[in-house]
């Protein structure tokens, strides 16, 4: 079922979806938001893609396999846990520069494994049927 | 403490994570496998050696203090559990190179192996119930994808009876967690130990919460009559996933009943030991009469696993210095035997093409597959000079000495039934001539990398029997810790009061 209206709304909307998960993503630093919500909205980006057009063009627009993305979700994640140790403080323990600090950058590994673990689940379910 | 604590969790993480993002052949994911592996292995080895010189180590993580933060706690029981992780998981990454079917292999099954590694070591190492919960998550989901992985029709009716009992226990255990927060406030393990000796928790509260934790983690541990699920699941997925989960998955469950019921109920307002008595006693008989009844060898051996899991419980019922010793040194002895009695069944089943007992023959023209099953078969039997004699022995001494008898002769029955078990396996598979219409066994060509792994865990095996001193004084050591909770909880609140 390929809907004119479906699709055109897609294309409108999508880089609406992405630009506002990011918003979310920095938006959940102080405030309600974050990695996982972020990463929740940016996955229906592509879902949205795959039920208008189809689960194809999805996956050449997201370009990257999304099992890849857990992975390198977790990894950016793991990674930023790691920064305190290198200055002698306990694993994980938050280090800032002024505003920004290794928390957002745990936050933008969430995001990216919450984007591959969702699109891995529809895309898999989609292609089944 | 900075990191060392957090590393056996934090390597098979990133391995897993790597495994994933570099969506890599099947060569470079065993190759980063492998590297994960042997990492983990050595920072757990470095970990116990803190820990044995050093006294218990803490982190605290994020540096959140507790009781508000996470601590991940390292005494010698959890510091030697990881170590004996590490191995298991070692030994079983080398076994799947040859056992493991590339289909499997490249839906990610190193990945999720070494997800279930690190919520293993994690449950050992935590000091929070909470944060106990989610690592029995990780382990509940990962081995259910291990179990169901391939969707063969056998498979997923065992992965069904197995995560159906499990999110059971997880139920119970989140109830459980929830009120002792309400209880006493706090889900740090040393804090709430703490606040319960105390005495301001009326002795129902406290009784209903050892209770509730009993049975979760009883149905963790297979304990009886909460086993059922464990024979009914174990034999369906393929023999190097069966290993890995008969070596640590029970024993998870074992080493939570041990901390809880020697750190946060060490039995003052409620008679738990008195209870533990009884289920040790029956979970001995009940398994070990179940495996006589059964022809699968993965079968047998599935259910000696609950028969096993009753002499652990065993030492920590009777709770002397000795007895938990007992239990410590059977935990790491079984381990290395249970994986390995899995190992050589499928080394045979490889090499004839069944686990059916009726289906095998003629094994006693293979010295060393021969060798391979004699060491841990004998082990879990309990015949000296192997590992079992010396867990027996202490455990048995333990009840004489505090004169529980009806235990005792329940333990030397029990290892009279293994033996015969043991027999059977043996005459069907190794003394009987090669049945009717069965091929005689193949060469052991091709298969070098499912014995090494087997060959060193025999080793291993017999090591601690020689050498049964240097293990027995670490377990005298790890059971004094767990008797005297005093210094686990200065060790994680200390500065803090």
């Amino acid at each position: 079922m390929k809907s004119l209206v479906l699709q055109t709304t897609t294309r409108l909307f999508e880089p609406l979806f992405l630009v506002f998960s990011l918003f979310l993503l920095l938006r959940g630093h102080h405030e309600p938001g974050g990695g996982f919500v972020g990463g929740l909205v940016a996955a229906s980006a592509f879902v949205l893609r795959a039920l208008a057009f189809d689960v194809a063009s999805a996956r050449r627009q997201l370009r990257i396999d999304p099992q890849r993305l857990i992975g390198i979700g977790l990894a950016v994640a793991l990674a930023s846990a790691f920064v305190s140790v290198g200055e002698g403080l306990p694993f994980m323990t938050g280090v800032w520069s002024g505003n920004v600090g290794t928390p957002l950058v745990f936050d933008a590994g969430v995001y990216v494994t919450v984007v591959g673990v969702v699109l891995t689940i529809v895309f898999g379910m989609a292609e089944e049927t | 403490m900075t990191l060392l604590p957090a590393l056996p969790i934090v390597i098979p993480l990133a391995t897993a994570a790597m495994c994933l993002a570099t969506a890599a052949s099947r060569r470079v994911q065993r190759r980063l496998a492998l590297a994960g592996s042997s990492a983990q292995l050595v920072a757990s080895i470095a970990l116990l050696a803190t820990v044995r010189s050093e006294g218990i180590q803490v982190l605290e993580v994020g540096s959140w203090a507790p009781p508000f933060g996470i601590s991940l706690v390292a005494d010698l029981l959890s510091a030697s559990m990881t170590v004996i992780t590490a191995i298991i998981g070692l030994a079983t990454v080398v076994y799947s190179l040859q056992s493991m079917d590339a289909n499997r292999e490249r839906f990610g099954y190193y990945a999720i192996l070494q997800v279930l590694l690190m919520g293993v070591s994690g449950s050992f190492l935590t000091g929070d119930a909470f944060n106990l919960f989610v690592w029995f998550e990780v382990m509940l989901m990962s081995s259910f994808v291990l179990l169901a992985l391939g969707g063969e029709q056998e498979q997923l009716e065992g992965a069904l009876t197995y995560v159906t009992i499990n999110l059971f226990s997880s139920a119970l255990f989140l109830s459980g967690a929830a009120l002792l927060y309400g209880a006493v406030g706090t889900l740090n393990l040393a804090d709430a130990a703490e606040r319960l000796r105390g005495g301001n928790v009326p002795v129902y509260i406290e009784g209903a919460l050892a209770m509730l934790f009993l049975t979760c983690f009883g149905i963790k541990a297979a304990i009886f009559p909460l086993f059922f699920w464990l024979p009914g699941s174990y034999h369906t997925p393929p023999i190097a996933v069966t290993a890995v989960f008969a070596g640590l998955l029970t024993k998870v469950g074992v080493y939570a009943l041990v901390r809880f019921f020697t750190l946060v109920f060490p039995g003052h307002g409620v008679d738990v030991h008195g209870i533990l008595v009884w289920l040790a006693g029956f979970t001995m008989v009940t398994g070990v009469l179940g495996a006589a009844a059964q022809s699968d060898v993965r079968r047998i051996l599935s259910f000696h696993i609950v028969s096993q899991i009753g002499y652990m419980v065993m030492g920590l019922a009777l709770a002397t210095p000795l007895a938990l010793a007992g239990t410590v040194f059977y935990l790491i002895h079984h381990i290395l035997v249970k994986t390995n009695l899995f190992f050589v069944s499928g080394i045979v089943a490889r090499m004839q093409g069944g686990y059916e007992l009726s289906r095998v023959g003629g094994f006693a023209s293979k010295p060393v597959v021969a060798g391979l099953f004699l060491i841990p078969a004998l082990s879990l039997a309990g015949i000296p000079p192997l590992s079992g004699f010396f867990a027996k022995l202490a455990l048995v001494k333990a009840g004489i000495e505090i004169e529980s008898y009806g235990i005792v002769a329940a333990a030397l029955g029990t290892s009279l039934l293994t033996l015969y078990s043991m027999t059977k396996i043996w005459n069907e598979a190794f003394w009987k001539a090669v049945p009717d219409g069965i091929a005689a066994p193949r060469s052991a060509g091709g298969i070098g990398l499912m014995l090494l792994p087997s060959i060193v865990l025999a080793s291993l095996t017999v090591a601690i029997g020689l050498g049964a001193g240097w293990l027995f004084a670490l377990s005298i050591d790890a059971s004094s810790q767990l008797l005297d909770p005093r210094a686990y909880v200065d060790a994680v609140l200390g500065s803090r009061r």
